[in-house]
């Protein structure tokens, strides 16, 4: 098998999870969509790190994991502040940008 | 075992099957978190692709990224996100139809454009030479990574750390409420209930009126409607019947058969007596 | 003796700030403050000339500086004075006959409520144009060229409540607008050229400078001297300008402020010298016009009108003249001066015939006058004889010294313009007999005025009758005292320079010529108008006496080229920018507007459409990326 599939696997969970982001309107939704575009990059690194036989994709997807945990907690602190203020978790609700 | 397998040069065709299965159900699971109704249910599909990630980064020779991938991903936060469905509401449904106009379309067609240039550029791109990470992994996939995060990538490592603890601040000032007065103490709170308010519960419409339909106000025992009986809404709407004029006669009627039977049964009476 | 050059031009200022700004009180006294002053200013200037002529020959010049009236960094406009022979001349003629004319105007304007007016413009006028000829470098002249412009204006439209002076004083503005506008351009020309405008330095680097630019700047003051003098293309304004007040006629429309152009071309003689194509247009405008104002002047029943036609034509002499280089400023000057005396006599005899006859100017409602106001009849009757070139008196000598130069001109050319100026002079004759004649001699042929009243002529009070003596005095005598031993050409020639040409007719010959033409002309006019009774109104004539009875048909040229034109022109002006420019401007408002209109839909606030936008994005830079790679 070529492992090239691994990265053609990775763009089409990239771009379902852009399609997602796109068109859901639940921000919880649309926040889990952006962590399975982050995963399909984390496949797409690792298994660049193995084409090229060294680590450092790896490291990569390792600090791309981190910075997805610290995105999530403000992330859903955001939802949660809003969802507090306007009842609803709807990202079109808060069209004037505004609280 | 098809992992260590993985780790070499070349791949296996078991792992060519496993690619071929998990592929399918990955792609369903991401599919599922796009398309489901309900936030809960997008959330186990998310939960299921990322396990098959973990395998996946596993057969790749990524031994430590497969296991802090379902720990730390599926574990902790696909956990929280659930956590958060939870508060905001398990129950609550999206609609999945679309209010602005056009979004859909132009979705589609940057989502079909991108998709087709990321394949076109994987496939332009010479990926004949494979090189396993065989001999990068010969010292044990953890002390390789070890090694690079704590020397060539230390710095990006500290800078982390130093997010990661911004970002639990973040959350922190985000999610924290500041009181402006004191907490209201648990008599201000039964009070609070209890004032103003009727503590049985309202009568009903029609009580002693001649009909109990929704729009009669029932009476008072001194004939009077009540208002209090009917809706609210239909009270706001002005729909409340007008009885009191005709609730009165009846009254009044009422009063004067009753003084009749009465009489009469003083004459009986008296006629007994006599 | 320097500090009473700016007096003479205060002097006049004076009196017309007094005039002006004094109000109803000055209203009896008001004309003898005017009088004095400018009498005064002709004293001081009779002062100055006796200074100047007890000087060596090449020593007479005198020049102050007033003040730095704009010092910018390295350019500099002073306010500075130089009185040398030239100046000096016209400050003579300036004062004395403009003295003399404040006078007539005391018994002219006698019944005229707005007198005290009239002396503050007389006044202003004077100041203008003393500084005009005073003037030590172009940019003070041109102030003093637009000051007499101002005071003609002024002065034509001063019977404002008639809209025919009214117009007539607009008509002279504009075009003196456009002469002005050549001088403008001149002086702006000459900073460029030499970085200066003072006289000194301008005509010595003259010839230093390319002849190109030298024809332009000497084109462009032609253009001025055509304005301001009435010359042929900008002549149409002097006939209508007789709507103002005859004084006025004779001293700003006859004898001083029509010669500023001479002036400037005579002034600017070397800037002329080393451009001759310049001096051909100047010579042409000159020979064109003489005979213009000549035609024009045989057509006119309007006694002033005829007067102005005459002026134009001897004006028409002068820029010939002045035209000829060296040979002919000494003459141009002269015939100025001569012209002067009897063209301001002349006008001042018609006024005093006006005055007599009810305000009446058609003068075939005249006719034998002349037993009526004998002063009137022998004072014009001089100015004729003088004008007309009759030998001894002032014009014969100017005049024929011109038709002399212009035949020394040499060549084909030569006999042109010779044959032009003796053509001009037949013609000159002829319109000047048809004058007197139909003025004072013959039946009468007085027509009741608008109210019913006959007039009845009468001399003109004393006030009157003695400018006319002594300008009548000027006409006879001038000439022959200039000619007294060249004394007028040794007098000028240090500063215009004088050159003696070889003309293929002698002198001699050229007398004769002009005696030939003279009695013809005299004698032509005896057979129509001496003879013959003359019809009371103007018979249809032909086509050419009625093209001239309308100036050439002047205004209806000016109409249809100029007016037509350019309300043509903008109209299809107006259309284009209303069209092209309004519609580029509100096309450019209208598509920035509705881009607007429709970018501010892409701001609809939903992070979902901006994400969209981002997506779309990086979906064009991937392909960017692989196209570049591609290629």
């Amino acid at each position: 098998m070529n492992p090239a599939n691994y990265l053609y696997l990775a763009a089409l969970l990239f771009t379902i999870g852009a399609a997602g982001v796109l068109i859901r309107r639940n921000a919880i939704v649309i926040f889990m969509c952006v962590e399975l575009m982050l995963n399909a990059c984390n496949l797409a690194f690792v298994t660049f790190s193995r084409l090229h036989g060294n680590l450092d994709g790896q490291i990569i997807a390792f600090f791309t994991m981190v910075v997805a945990a610290a995105e999530v907690v403000i992330g859903l602190a955001i939802i949660v502040t809003i969802f507090r203020s306007r009842h609803s978790a709807s990202v079109d609700d808060a069209s004037l940008l505004k609280l | 075992m098809s992992s260590l397998a993985a780790a070499a040069s070349s791949t296996s065709t078991g792992e060519a099957v496993q690619f071929w299965v998990l592929a399918v159900v990955a792609v369903a699971g991401a599919l599922g978190a796009v398309l489901m109704k309900k936030a809960v249910h997008s959330a186990l599909s998310l939960a299921g692709t990322m396990i098959v990630l973990a395998v996946f980064y596993l057969a790749n020779g990524a031994y430590f990224l497969g296991i802090v991938q379902i720990v730390v991903y599926t574990g902790a936060i696909m956990m929280l996100f659930l956590f958060v469905v939870m508060l905001v509401g398990v129950t609550a449904a999206d609609s999945l139809k679309e209010t602005i106009r056009g979004q859909r379309l132009l979705a589609g067609l940057c989502v079909l454009g991108f998709g087709i240039l990321l394949g076109a550029g994987i496939a332009n791109a010479s990926l004949r030479d494979f090189n396993g990470l065989g001999q990068a992994n010969a010292g044990g996939n953890v002390q390789g990574l070890a090694a690079l995060i704590f020397t060539k990538y230390v710095f990006a490592f500290e800078i982390t750390g130093a997010l990661l603890i911004t970002a639990v601040v973040g959350a922190m000032v985000l999610t924290h409420r500041e009181r402006t007065g004191r907490p209201a103490t648990q008599r201000e709170r039964s009070e609070a209930r209890v004032r103003g308010k009727h503590l049985p519960p309202l009568p009903a419409p029609g009580v002693y009126a001649r009909h109990n339909a929704v729009d009669i106000p029932g009476l008072l025992p001194d004939g009077t409607p009540s208002e209090l009986t009917v809706n609210p809404t239909l009270r706001a709407r002005g729909q409340v019947r007008d009885v009191s004029g005709e609730a009165l006669e009846d009254l009044a009627a009422l009063e004067q058969r009753s003084k009749e039977w009465l009489e009469r049964n003083n004459d009986r009476s008296e006629e007994r007596a006599q | 003796m320097e500090n009473l050059i700016g007096l003479l031009v205060l002097a006049p200022l004076l009196g017309a700030g007094v005039l002006l700004c004094g109000g109803r009180r000055l209203d009896r006294t008001g004309h003898w403050i005017g009088t004095l002053l400018a009498a005064a200013s002709f004293v001081i200037g009779v002062v100055l000339f006796a200074d100047l002529l007890g000087r060596p020959a090449d020593d007479r010049e005198l020049g102050t500086t007033v003040f730095s009236w704009v010092p910018v960094g390295g350019f500099r406009a002073d306010v500075g004075f130089q009185l040398d022979q030239l100046s000096m001349t016209f400050v003579l003629l300036i004062t004395g006959v403009g003295s003399l004319i404040h006078l007539y105007s005391v018994g002219y304007m006698e019944h005229d409520e707005r007198r005290r007016r009239f002396f503050g413009y007389l006044n202003l006028f004077l100041a203008a144009m003393l500084l005009l000829v005073l003037a030590d470098n172009y940019l003070l002249l041109y102030v003093g060229w637009e000051g007499v412009g101002l005071a003609s204006y002024l002065l034509i439209g001063f019977w404002q409540h008639k809209p025919s002076a009214a117009t007539a004083a607009k008509k002279a503005f504009l075009v003196n607008r456009v002469g002005d506008m050549g001088l403008s351009i001149a002086v702006m020309l000459m900073f460029t050229t030499f970085g200066t405008f003072a006289f000194g330095p301008v005509l010595e680097h003259a010839d230093q400078a390319g002849e190109g630019k030298l024809t332009a700047i000497g084109l462009m003051l032609l253009l001025a001297a055509c304005g301001k003098s009435a010359q042929v293309p900008l002549q149409s304004w002097l006939g209508d300008a007789m709507e103002g007040p005859t004084p006025v006629s004779a001293l700003i429309h006859a004898a001083t402020m029509v010669t500023a152009g001479v002036y400037l071309i005579v002034r600017s003689g070397a800037i002329f010298d080393a451009a001759p194509d310049a001096q051909t247009a100047v010579v042409t405008v000159g020979a064109v016009t003489l005979l213009f104002g000549a035609i024009v002047g045989c057509a006119k029943d309007d006694i002033k009108k005829a007067l102005a036609g005459s002026t134009m034509s001897q004006i028409g002499y002068m820029i010939l003249a002045a035209g000829l280089g060296p040979i002919g400023y000494v003459f141009a000057i002269m015939h100025l001066v001569t012209h002067g005396f009897f063209k301001a006599g002349l006008f001042l005899g018609a006024g005093s015939v006006m005055h007599g006859m009810n305000d009446e100017v058609d003068m075939r409602r005249y006719g034998g006058l002349r037993t009526y106001m004998p002063v009137t009849f022998v004072t014009f009757g001089l100015g004729y004889l003088a004008i007309i070139g009759f030998p001894g008196l002032s014009g014969f000598f100017s005049k024929d010294k011109i038709i002399e130069a212009a035949f020394a001109r040499g060549g084909t050319e030569g006999w042109i313009l010779g044959g032009a100026a003796l053509l001009g002079a037949a013609i000159t004759a002829y319109y000047m007999t048809r004058v007197m004649l139909l003025t004072f001699f013959g039946e009468k042929r007085w027509q009741p005025d608008a109210d019913g009243k006959l007039p009845h002529p009468h001399e003109s009070p004393r006030t009157m009758t003695i400018p006319m003596i002594v300008l009548a005095f000027g006409s006879v005598f001038a000439g022959g005292l200039f000619s007294l031993n060249d004394a007028f050409l040794k007098w000028l020639e240090p500063v215009t320079g004088h050159a003696e040409g070889d003309s293929p007719l002698t002198a001699t010959q050229v007398t004769a010529a002009t005696m030939v033409v003279l009695v013809v002309g005299v004698a032509l006019a005896w057979a129509q108008y001496g003879r013959r009774p003359v019809p009371v109104t103007a018979p249809p004539g032909g086509l050419l006496v009625r093209a001239a009875r309308r100036d050439l048909l002047q205004d209806d040229f000016n109409h249809v080229v100029l007016v037509r034109g350019g309300e043509h022109l903008t109209r299809s002006l107006v259309y284009v920018d209303h069209t092209l420019v309004d519609g580029v401007v509100n096309g450019t408002a209208a598509s920035v507007g509705g881009l607007s209109g429709r970018m501010r839909r892409l701001q609809n606030g939903f992070a979902r459409s901006y994400a969209v936008s981002m997506f779309g994005g990086a979906a064009v830079l991937i392909a960017a990326t692989l196209l570049m790679r591609a290629v």
